[in-house]
């Protein structure tokens, strides 16, 4: 049997696209009802619950922890996390918190993931590779930094193999594979699996679960460095774009390819 | 004067466009230095001559290539320091927005990625939110370091052209010690089509096609434009996965997006919206996609997109 292994799986509580989204308030943030999780760290999730369950999942004493930072309703996406299979949430919220940047939450995070480390080492950190509403990609990377783990982005496939991982990541002109010691921070794309849906039995195991909840004190971190006034960028001004609007719609009568070369004849595309 | 190093990675014998814009930007800005990954051809230090670059910067190792980012960060905030930087740009990749992120955090500087122009008093220009909101940001730190996406700068060459000095940087020891090893590549076969995420058309399609991509394709030749799909195409196989529009594929603005057989979802749209002009061919009329289209034509793609192109070739002559 394979070595047990601790994930600590991010997982955003996040805008859901499907609904209009707004830039408000001090510091231009977006609005956080109807949010959901994110659903590219579904991806990284299912990743940890595929690693752990081949080593006998949490029977055998793998973890696999979800950890959120947001506002109170973040505590959603640690519930949907658990009733996928994590073993355990974490859920860190602090009203200093609001407004931070991508510096200002992978230190944030960072102390949240040194204090998980106390009792057993993290073996491995997975995220998603962008949240749907930041878009920046700059957290997994920062993170990694800060806590001075190797870092593996974008990972197509992963496999861990006692002490060590090997991932694929696909680049435009080529395809790499790709080693570190662990521990290690990998990003994955939505290439890299198909993510389940808690089923019955996952939402009633959920309820049985342990959510700890932690606050900056907790983990040690001062409320000056983390939000609006310990980032280190601000969004000075935010203007909405003119949604687009629909343009000419015709029915194809037999000439609709003849009447589209005109179109791009008159806008000169041609 | 503000001096503003440029990250140059591995240019082979010529600079791509986009590394001539972030010249550009950066003479438009203060003093420019180049930090330079792999090898320096006479023909690139010319380049640098014309687009005024005082210093070119080499690392002291030449394995950072076999690494994922850290040690080159680790390389960059050893130039920016040497050199007195406050700002810092980068290609907007995938790997230049990394370098850029563990970047911030070595010089305890703002990152700012996505940036479509930059004003000279540092203050970027983004867009966020899948296009729906254009930002100003700026970064509150000494240093920024920003990312510059393709095609927003014009690649102008100096008035006065200048004769940089080549200095090595001493990559810190150590840096290597916890980074990713790149252990194998697989070359990709390039398809002889313009690049996707900077074409000034892209002909793209989605699972109307079933499985044929030939009339794209044949449209994409007539117009010299990329070939894009949505993610059903990619993940049905027909098409390789770099062809992907959309959030988790690629975002293209370019001043013709066709999209023929796609229904426009929203992560579809997340990757196109901003183009200039979008064309879109749908059998089925209540498609989201006709909610942004500029011309929408519905009807069968298999009529449609061969009646067109053999229309452009003819007029073509
Ligand atoms: C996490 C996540 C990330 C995603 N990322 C992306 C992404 O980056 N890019 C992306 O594109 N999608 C992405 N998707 C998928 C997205 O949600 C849609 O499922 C996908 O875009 C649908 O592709 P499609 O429009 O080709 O297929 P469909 O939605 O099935 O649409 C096919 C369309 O073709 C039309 N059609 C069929 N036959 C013909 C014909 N003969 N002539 C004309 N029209 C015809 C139909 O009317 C229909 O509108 C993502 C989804 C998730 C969950
Ligand atoms: N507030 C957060 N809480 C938990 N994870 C996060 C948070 N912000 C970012 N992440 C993780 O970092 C990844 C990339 O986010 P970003 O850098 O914002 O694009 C996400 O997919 C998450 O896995």
């Amino acid at each position: 049997m394979e070595k047990t292994l601790k994930i600590i799986v991010l997982v955003k509580h996040v805008p859901d696209a499907q609904f209009d989204r707004h830039l408000n308030g001090e510091g231009y943030t977006t609005d956080r009802d109807e949010s959901i999780l994110s659903e590219l760290d579904e991806y990284a999730l299912e990743a940890a619950l595929q690693l752990a369950e081949a080593r006998g999942g949490s029977k055998a004493g793998n973890q696999v922890i979800a950890l959120s930072m947001g506002p109170a309703g973040a505590v959603n996406s640690v519930k949907k996390s658990l009733q996928m299979g994590a073993t355990e949430g974490v859920h860190l919220t602090d009203a200093a918190l609001a407004g931070s940047d991508a510096a200002a939450t992978s230190l944030a995070l960072s102390a949240a993931v040194r204090y998980l480390n106390q009792d057993a080492p993290v073996d491995l950190i997975l995220t998603g590779m962008a949240s749907t509403d930041g878009e920046t990609s700059l957290v997994p990377a920062q993170l990694a930094e800060r806590l001075g783990l190797p870092q593996v982005t974008f990972a197509s496939s992963l496999q861990v193999d006692g002490g060590r991982l090997v991932a694929r990541r696909d680049a435009d002109t080529s395809s790499e594979t790709v080693e570190a010691a662990l521990p290690a921070l990998v990003s994955v794309t939505d290439q890299i699996n198909e993510p389940r849906y808690p089923n019955f039995k996952g939402i009633i195991a959920a309820k049985r679960k342990t959510i700890t909840t932690l606050s900056l004190a907790d983990i040690g971190v001062d409320p000056a460095q983390v939000g609006h006034a310990g980032s280190w960028t601000a969004v000075t001004n935010a203007e909405e774009r003119p949604p687009r609007t629909a343009g000419t719609i015709i029915t194809d009568e037999g000439d609709a390819g003849i009447k589209l070369v005109d179109f791009l004849a008159a806008q000169k595309l041609l | 004067m503000a001096k503003v190093l440029v990250f140059i990675d591995n240019p082979g014998n010529a600079l791509k466009k986009s590394s001539l814009e972030l010249l550009t930007l950066a003479r438009s800005l203060g003093e420019s230095v180049v930090a330079l990954n792999g090898e320096l051809h006479n023909e690139v230090t010319a380049t640098f001559g014309e687009y005024g670059v005082s210093a070119v910067l080499r690392p002291s190792v030449q394995d950072l290539n076999d690494y994922l980012v850290a040690p080159k960060a680790a390389y960059l905030a050893a130039a920016a320091q040497g050199a007195g930087a406050t700002i810092v740009l980068l290609d907007n990749s995938p790997e230049g927005k990394e370098v850029a992120a563990r970047l911030g955090i070595r010089l305890n500087a703002g990152v700012i990625t996505d940036v479509i122009g930059v004003d000279s008093d540092g203050t970027a220009h983004k867009s966020v939110l899948a296009g729906s909101y254009n930002t100003a940001c700026k970064a509150t730190t000494p240093v920024s370091v920003l990312t510059l996406k393709a095609n927003n700068v014009t690649p102008e060459p100096a008035a006065a052209p200048s004769a940089p000095e080549v200095v090595t940087v001493d990559v810190p020891v150590g840096s290597t010690d916890a980074a990713a090893r790149i252990t194998a590549r697989e070359q990709k076969v390039a398809s002889g089509r313009p690049d996707l995420t900077d074409a000034r058309i892209v002909v793209a399609g989605g699972r109307g096609l079933d499985g044929d991509f030939g009339p794209v394709e044949e449209l994409a030749d007539a117009l010299g434009a990329a070939v894009g799909a949505s993610r059903a195409a990619t993940d049905a196989g027909w098409i390789s996965h770099d062809a992907q529009v959309g959030q988790t594929g690629k975002t293209v603005s370019p001043q013709l997006y066709i999209s023929a057989g796609i229904s426009g979802a929203i992560q579809q749209k997340a990757g196109m919206q901003t183009a200039k002009v979008i064309v879109a061919i749908n059998k089925d009329a209540e498609s989201p996609v006709f909610e942004i289209a500029d011309f929408g034509i519905v009807g069968d793609l298999f009529d449609v997109l061969p009646q067109a192109t053999a229309e452009i070739k003819k007029r073509k002559g």
